[in-house]
């Protein structure tokens, strides 16, 4: 059978099961819709949880980045694994045992406050839109690379799916959904990771494949790519690169961004017991580490592929592989010596005047075809920089091209693009849903209509689920330039928002209302308009020499939640504490149940 | 490695009754104090091991491997170990807490 006809069967077989489970699992109630009634296994929160949290990013970018950054693009995987800790010890006990529906809730109760719930809502949508868009676009992308559909289709059948089992089932569909998502996804990733570390090193863990040797060369994988990038001139795989002080701010904004993303809190209000809110914390962890400790083996094993069949070969020489994603814009070679070798160095092959567009720009003759030259490769019409790098690779390559790369079946082609699917899939509906509990239960029910009845949230819940599918929708189709350059934003006002605002509410009786909301938007303008700046407005050849304290903006959420913890009690110091009902709730929520 | 210096808070609670009795039950502030000291000691060794041993005393570990050879210690801890030892630690604290939550509710959870 051909790759066509696998992804064809499998990702039509995984979205049948995915509708199915939600037909099966209807949401009755608004108590259903918003955190599945509250009877969700810990170990089947887990997986959601560890579906709802790996994105497409996750699942296909993470690798490739890592393989393009070597040691400090350890700070990607500390950063979204570490926030996890966080989230067990400090929030999730708590807010179970608090145990209404969703993060403005908890803010606007414990700070007795509509002003703060506001702000809140506000940064709940904020957050899940700049992240949902970035999922529909994965999904388009995945149909049209395996599929060759128009991306915009594949973003219509995505909006198509979620909308099914996101609008039916609210958070109840939803769990089940990304349980059976966790599990195709999981199993799309191991496979060809499983596969590779045979073929490289002979070992069938790749976890540990990467600290084995190469097969029939008795020297180790990591020392051998360390070889092999010197030969070209890149830097040591295994040594960082970036300064300790920016790493340190992007790992603890990572971390602290994590902890605070609304989508992800909100899934330990499912379970039943604040028991199992820590147990779930324990499996979400457990089975995203699955994944983020193969990442770095992919990681290592696809640049040594890489770095051992291309450099220095001509284009005849290449395997099939790299004709199949050069015809996709992601890979190119451009012969700027004309010594008919493919020469691979640090830097950029093109130069980048549009800041959106980085990929191959390809010629396209008068009869509608790609433009060869004589030797084989496809004819790009970007500007080219002075650099001797002649080799444009998209990071995305170095999880899509495995499976080729490890000469396996079709079938598990098709897996990837499944897993890739159900990657994108999982996380925009976790953050659907949080667009739309915090419009119809946050915004309407406790701010506008508090006389709303159940019936009407629940519809209106819906409504809001359909709006927020096609708003996600329409900027996968028509994405904003800039959508790449924000994830930034999502993480930083995270930390800067949520974070520090639950935190404190827990572990500070006496911090009130006036303290968190000063906090919450001092916290806010500052990450916005340090990322604001240096994204849009500042324009300079050398953006790193105008950064404060060394930090680049992907790390400035860390002062933010700094600056946000410092105003906070200041303000709070100078104003009325909170009042007595408050702090009761406060000593109730720190003590465990008794059932 | 750090997390074996710190773990100990598990270990070290006595035996308390496990009875249906209240007998032996906490009062709510002592609850919350020995919370408050497990999370500050799970953390702390979060802190070391990430920041720590994955970023600012990265190049220092590299001199050293993981027992095989395979990866510089520093690389290591970078990109799986300080993952390993996340999981580990919240491991630690499912179990303390859930003996905590008995002997405070007098063993009825």
């Amino acid at each position: 059978m051909s790759v066509q006809a696998w992804t064809y069967l499998i990702v039509g077989l995984t979205f049948a099961l995915y509708i199915f489970i939600a037909i099966r699992s209807r949401a009755g109630s608004t108590g259903e819709f918003y955190v599945a009634g509250k009877g969700v296994s810990p170990l089947a929160n887990g997986m959601a949880t560890a579906a709802d949290w790996m994105s497409a990013a996750s699942f296909i970018s993470m690798a490739g980045l890592i393989s393009f950054m070597g040691r400090d693009g350890g700070v990607y995987l500390m950063g979204w694994t570490g926030g996890y800790v966080l989230l067990a010890l400090l929030l999730a006990p708590y807010l179970r045992k608090f145990g209404r529906f969703t993060v403005p809730d908890f803010i606007g109760d414990r700070y007795y406050s509509s002003t703060a719930r506001l702000v809140a809502v506000f940064c709940a949508i904020f957050i899940s839109f700049t992240y949902v868009a970035g999922q529909m676009r994965g999904v388009g992308l995945v149909f049209s690379r395996f599929l060759e559909v128009p991306i915009n289709v594949g973003v219509v059948i995505g909006m198509a799916i979620v909308f099914v089992y996101a609008i039916l089932g609210g958070m109840k569909g939803i769990t089940y959904t990304q349980v059976a998502q966790y599990c195709v996804l999981i199993f799309a990733f191991m496979v060809p990771a499983i596969f590779i570390s045979i073929m490289l090193t002979g070992n069938v863990i790749p976890q540990l494949g990467l600290g084995s040797t190469v097969s029939g060369e008795g020297v180790h994988l990591l020392d051998k790519l360390d070889g092999l990038g010197k030969e070209l001139g890149f830097a040591e795989y295994t040594a960082g690169g970036k300064a300790p002080i920016d790493v340190f701010c992007i790992a603890m904004a990572l971390m602290v961004g994590t902890a605070g993303l609304p989508h992800v809190i909100v899934r330990f209000y499912t379970v039943k017991r604040v028991k199992d809110a820590r147990m779930s914390a324990f499996w979400a962890l457990l089975f995203i580490a699955i994944l983020y400790t193969t990442a770095p083996a992919v990681a290592a094993f696809a640049r040594t592929n890489l770095l051992s069949t291309v450099p220095g070969k001509s284009y005849s020489e290449m395997p099939e592989w790299f004709k199949k994603w050069e015809d996709t814009g992601l890979i190119a070679w451009v012969d700027k010596d004309r010594d008919g070798k493919i020469d691979y160095a640090p830097g950029k092959v093109f130069t980048q005047a549009d800041k959106g567009n980085r990929s191959p720009i390809h010629k396209v003759g008068d009869d509608g075809e790609k433009v060869r030259v004589d030797g084989g490769q496809l004819v790009v019409e970007n500007d080219l920089t002075l650099g001797p790098n002649e080799l444009y690779i998209d990071r995305d390559i170095m999880v899509l091209a495995n499976p080729e790369i490890a000469r396996l079946p079709n079938w598990v082609i098709a897996l990837v693009a499944a897993g890739g699917l159900a990657a994108a899939l999982s996380t925009a509906a976790g953050l659907l849903l949080v667009i739309s509990t915090a419009f119809a239960h946050d915004f309407v029910k406790k701010t506008l209509k508090p006389d709303l009845g159940e019936k009407g949230e629940l519809v209106l819940a819906r409504v809001g689920a359909a709006v927020a599918v096609l708003i996600a929708g329409w900027f996968g189709i028509k994405p904003p330039g800039f959508v790449g350059e924000v994830v930034a934003f999502a993480f930083g006002l995270a930390a800067a928002s949520f974070f520090p605002a639950i935190l404190m509410g827990v572990f500070s009786k006496r911090m009130n209302r006036e303290g968190v909301v000063a906090g919450m938007i001092v916290g806010i303008l500052f990450t916005a308009s340090y990322i604001i700046y240096f994204q849009f407005i500042l324009e300079s050849e050398n953006p790193k020499a105008h950064w404060w304290l060394g930090i680049s903006p992907a790390g400035i959420g860390t002062l933010g939640m700094v600056l946000n913890f410092c105003v906070a009690w200041l303000v709070s110091r100078v104003t009325p504490p909170p009042p007595d009902y408050v702090q009761k709730m406060v000593d109730d929520i720190r003590l465990p149940q008794v059932d | 490695m750090s997390e074996n210096s710190d773990a100990p808070p598990a270990a070290e609670e006595p035996p308390g009754p496990s009875s249906g009795l209240r007998f032996g039950a906490m009062s709510p502030e002592a609850y919350w104090r020995r919370n408050i000291v497990c999370v500050l000691a799970l953390l702390t060794v979060w802190f070391l091991v990430s920041y720590g041993c994955g970023i600012l005393w990265a190049d220092k570990l590299d001199a050293t491997r993981t027992p095989g050879g395979g990866i510089k210690l520093g690389f290591w801890f970078a990109q799986q170990g300080s993952i390993f030892v996340f999981v580990l630690l919240i491991a630690i604290y499912v179990v303390f807490m859930n003996r905590l939550d008995a002997k405070f509710t007098g063993g009825k959870s």
